[in-house]
C-alpha cells in the first residue's frame, strides 16, 4: 500500500496504525516490546474488571466494525461474575467492499490486537477468545498464530498472565470465503462449525446468547487494538481526540477515483469529507469532477456531489445547534453521517468522479449482495437475485420501462423484512441510488 | 459414476492421508476444548490444503474424526465458496470483483489472465469451480472485495497478494509462478 509509506499527511494521527508503517517494524514480539508493548495489560491487570470497563465508556470508543456501537456500553451488557463461561470473539473477517485497515494490523501489528483483547479479556472474566480471520488472508493467520504463541511464551497469555492468577487462551479461526461471516451472530455460528446462518435478535444478542449459547463480546479488530490506547494515553486524552460521544482516531479507508487512496487514521471528526478526499487523497484525477461517493463501506447509503445536510454542530456557546453543510465540509464522524442520512459504518469511502455509470456501479454491488446472500431469508435470498438481474438487464440495455420502479419495490420488501442486517446492507444502495441518480435509471420506452 | 465404487477406491483422499496431516489435524482440534463440531472448518481447511479438492471419503472422514454426520460437513463445502468438490488449478488466481476493483480495471485484469494462461474469458468463473487452463497448471476467478481496495485492481495469487495490477503486468505476475 503506497500511501502509508508516505509520511502521515498532517491531519493524520496514527495510533493503532502507527507501529504498522514504522520502518524497520516487524510482527516480532520483540519489536512491539520496543514499542511499549505489553505495558497497558501490566496497567489493567492490576485494575478491577469495573474499573477497566469504566475507562472503556470514559473513552467514548465506538465499534470500528460497522456500527459504531459504544464499545464500554456493550461491554457493560456482562456480568462478570454470573457463573457462565464468557468468550470474546474478535471479528477479523473484514469483506464489506471498500473496508481495508485490519488487514495492515493483523499482518503489521499483531501484538497490538493480542493486547487489547487480553485486556478485554480481562474485564470481561473470558478465559477463551477466538479471532476469526478471513482466509483470503493466509499469511495474517500465521502471523496472528506465531504472535499468540510469542506471548504465551513471555507469560502476556496462557495460564497465570503475568503472575495474576488470570488464564487467556487466544486461537485463530480462519473463514472460508463468505461475506456474511462478518455478521457477528454469523461469525458465532462459523465458529460453531456450523452453517453460518445469522441468528435472530432478539433473543440472540452475542452479549447474552453468544458463542456456545454464552455471553460473548464481538468487536472488530481496529476496536481492540483502540482498547490498548485508551490504557496507553487515558480515557480523557483519548476521548478528546474525537468529537462528543465519538472518541479517539478512526482508520478511514480511501478508495476508487482519488489520487492517493489509502486508510488513513485521523482523530474522529478531525477532517471533514472534502479535505479527506482533496487534501488526505490528494484530489481527484486529473481533468475529473466528483460525482458521488459511498462514505462508509458499499453498504452505507450514496451521496451526490452539490448535496447539502443538516447536521448538529457545536455553536459558539458548546451547545449543539443545527447547521446546513454541504457534503464536503460534512465532518467525517458517526453522527454527522447519521445526520447526513448515511453511515460512517467500516469508515470505506468509495469515490466516483464523472465519468462513472451510477447503473454500472450499483450493478457491481447488487452481483457482490447476490453473491453473498446466505439464503436463509426468502425475501433477502429471492429480493437480490432478482435486483441484479434487473440491473445486469438494464446494464445491457435490455431494461423495460419499469425497472426502476420494481427495482425499488423489491428493494422496500427486502429491508426491515430479514434475520440480519444483510437484508438493509442489500437494499440501500438501490435505494439510495435510485433516489439520488433517477436520471441514470430510466429506460427509454420501446 | 457409481457411487458405490467410489466410496471404496483406493485412489481416494482418505485413503491417502500422511502422517504430518494427521498430526495437524489433532492439534487443530484441540483449540476448540467445548465443542469438536468447531473443528469442521479448519479440518477442511487441512484437506484441501494437502488435496486440493474435497471429495466425498474426505467429508466422510472429517465427520467420523468429529462425530458428526457427514451432512454437517457437507453442508459446509457447498456454502463456502472456498471450499472445492473439485480440483482446481495448481495456482489459484482470485481476482476482486467488487466496485473499487471494478473502477480500476478489474475485469481487463481477469481477461489478461485468462487469455495469458489459455482459459476463454467468457468462461463464468464466480462459483465453486472455476475454469482451469489446459495444463491443468492455473485457474483464474472472480471473488468479492479482498479488502485491499486502496492498491485496486487486486488478486488473491495462492497465498500471494498482487496489488496495483495492469492488465500488461499480469504476464511478470504468471511468470513468478512458472
Ligand atoms: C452483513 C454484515 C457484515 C459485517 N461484516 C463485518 C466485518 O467484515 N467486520 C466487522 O468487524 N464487522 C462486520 N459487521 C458488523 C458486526 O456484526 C459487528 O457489529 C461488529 O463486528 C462489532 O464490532 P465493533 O462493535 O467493534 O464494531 C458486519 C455486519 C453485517 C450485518
Ligand atoms: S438477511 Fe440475508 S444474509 Fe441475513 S440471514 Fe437473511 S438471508 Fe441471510
Ligand atoms: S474492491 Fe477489490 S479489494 Fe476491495
Amino acid at each position: 500500500m503506497k500511501s502509508l509509506l508516505l509520511p502521515p499527511h498532517p491531519k493524520e494521527r496514527r495510533i493503532v496504525f502507527k507501529n504498522a508503517w514504522t520502518k524497520g517494524y516487524t510482527p516480532d514480539i520483540d519489536c512491539y516490546i520496543k514499542e511499549g508493548g505489553y505495558e497497558e495489560l501490566k496497567k489493567a491487570i492490576g485494575m478491577k474488571p469495573v474499573e477497566i470497563i469504566d475507562e472503556v465508556k470514559k473513552s467514548n470508543l465506538r465499534g470500528r466494525g460497522g456500527a459504531a456501537f459504544p464499545c464500554g456500553v456493550k461491554w457493560g451488557f456482562i456480568r462478570h461474575d454470573d457463573g457462565k463461561p464468557h468468550y470474546i470473539t474478535c471479528n477479523g473477517d473484514e469483506s464489506e467492499p471498500g473496508t481495508f485497515k485490519d488487514r495492515y494490523i493483523l499482518h503489521n501489528d499483531p501484538h497490538q490486537l493480542i493486547e487489547g483483547m487480553a485486556i478485554a479479556a480481562f474485564a470481561l472474566n473470558v478465559h477463551l477468545a477466538y479471532i476469526y480471520i478471513r482466509c483470503e488472508f493466509p499469511k495474517a493467520a500465521g502471523i496472528v498464530t506465531k504472535a499468540i504463541e510469542e506471548a504465551k511464551a513471555m507469560g502476556f497469555l496462557g495460564k497465570n498472565i503475568l503472575g495474576s492468577g488470570f488464564d487467556l487462551e487466544i486461537f485463530v479461526h480462519q473463514g472460508a470465503g463468505a461475506y456474511i461471516c462478518g455478521e457477528e451472530t454469523s461469525l458465532i455460528e462459523s465458529i460453531e462449525g456450523k452453517r453460518p446462518y445469522p441468528r435472530i435478535k432478539p433473543p440472540y444478542f452475542p452479549a447474552v446468547l453468544g458463542l456456545y449459547m454464552s455471553p460473548t463480546i464481538v468487536n472488530n479488530v481496529e476496536t481492540f487494538c483502540h482498547v490498548k490506547q485508551i490504557f496507553k494515553l487515558g480515557s480523557e486524552e483519548y476521548a478528546k481526540m474525537g468529537t462528543p460521544g465519538d472518541g479517539g482516531t478512526r482508520v478511514m479507508c480511501v478508495s476508487g477515483d482519488v489520487m492517493r487512496p489509502g486508510p488513513y487514521e485521523i482523530p474522529v471528526g478531525g477532517v471533514t469529507m472534502g479535505e479527506l478526499i482533496n487534501d488526505v487523497c490528494g484530489g481527484l484525477k486529473p481533468g475529473r469532477t466528483l460525482k458521488a461517493i459511498i462514505p462508509g463501506g458499499s453498504s452505507s447509503k450514496i451521496m451526490r456531489a452539490g448535496e447539502v445536510y443538516k447536521i448538529k454542530v457545536k455553536g459558539p456557546d458548546g451547545e449543539m445547534i443545527d447547521k446546513e453543510v454541504p457534503l464536503l465540509d460534512l465532518p467525517m464522524d458517526a453522527a454527522s453521517l447519521a445526520a447526513a442520512g448515511t453511515m460512517i459504518g467500516s469508515g470505506g469511502v468509495i469515490v466516483m468522479d464523472d465519468s462513472r455509470s451510477m447503473l454500472w456501479a450499483l450493478n457491481n454491488l447488487n452481483t457482490f449482495y447476490a453473491h453473498e446472500s446466505c439464503g436463509q431469508c426468502t425475501p433477502c435470498r429471492e429480493g437480490v437475485l432478482w435486483i441484479d438481474k434487473m440491473t445486469t438487464r438494464m446494464v445491457n440495455g435490455e431494461g423495460i420501462a419499469q425497472d426502476p420502479i420494481t427495482l425499488k419495490n423489491v428493494a422496500d420488501n427486502i429491508a426491515g423484512r430479514t434475520v440480519c442486517a444483510f437484508g438493509e446492507a442489500a437494499s440501500w444502495p438501490v435505494q439510495s441510488f435510485l433516489q439520488k441518480f433517477p436520471e441514470e435509471f430510466q429506460v427509454p420506452a420501446k | 459414476m457409481d457411487k458405490h465404487v467410489a466410496l471404496t477406491s483406493v485412489s481416494e483422499q482418505a485413503n491417502q492421508i500422511p502422517a504430518d496431516l494427521l498430526l495437524r489435524i489433532d492439534e487443530a482440534v484441540t483449540h476448540y476444548p467445548v465443542s469438536k463440531r468447531s473443528a469442521s472448518l479448519p479440518l477442511l481447511h487441512l484437506w484441501q490444503n494437502q488435496f486440493g479438492f474435497i471429495d466425498d471419503s474426505g467429508v466422510n472422514w472429517i465427520a467420523k474424526r468429529l462425530e458428526l454426520e457427514p451432512i454437517n460437513i457437507l453442508e459446509l463445502v457447498t456454502f463456502y465458496p472456498w471450499f472445492r468438490q473439485q480440483a482446481a488449478g495448481k495456482v489459484c488466481i482470485r481476482v476482486c470483483r467488487t466496485l473499487s476493483c471494478a473502477l480500476a480495471g478489474s475485469f481487463e485484469v481477469r481477461d489478461a489472465f485468462c487469455k495469458a494462461v489459455g482459459i476463454d474469458p467468457k468462461a463464468e468463473s464466480h462459483g465453486h469451480t472455476p475454469p482451469v487452463s489446459p495444463d491443468g497448471k492455473f485457474s483464474v476467478e472472480f471473488v468479492e472485495c479482498l479488502a485491499s481496495c486502496g492498491s485496486a485492481p487486486v488478486a488473491l495469487i495462492n497465498d500471494d497478494l498482487a496489488e496495483d495490477i495492469t492488465p500488461e503486468g499480469t504476464a511478470a505476475i504468471l511468470s513468478q509462478y512458472n
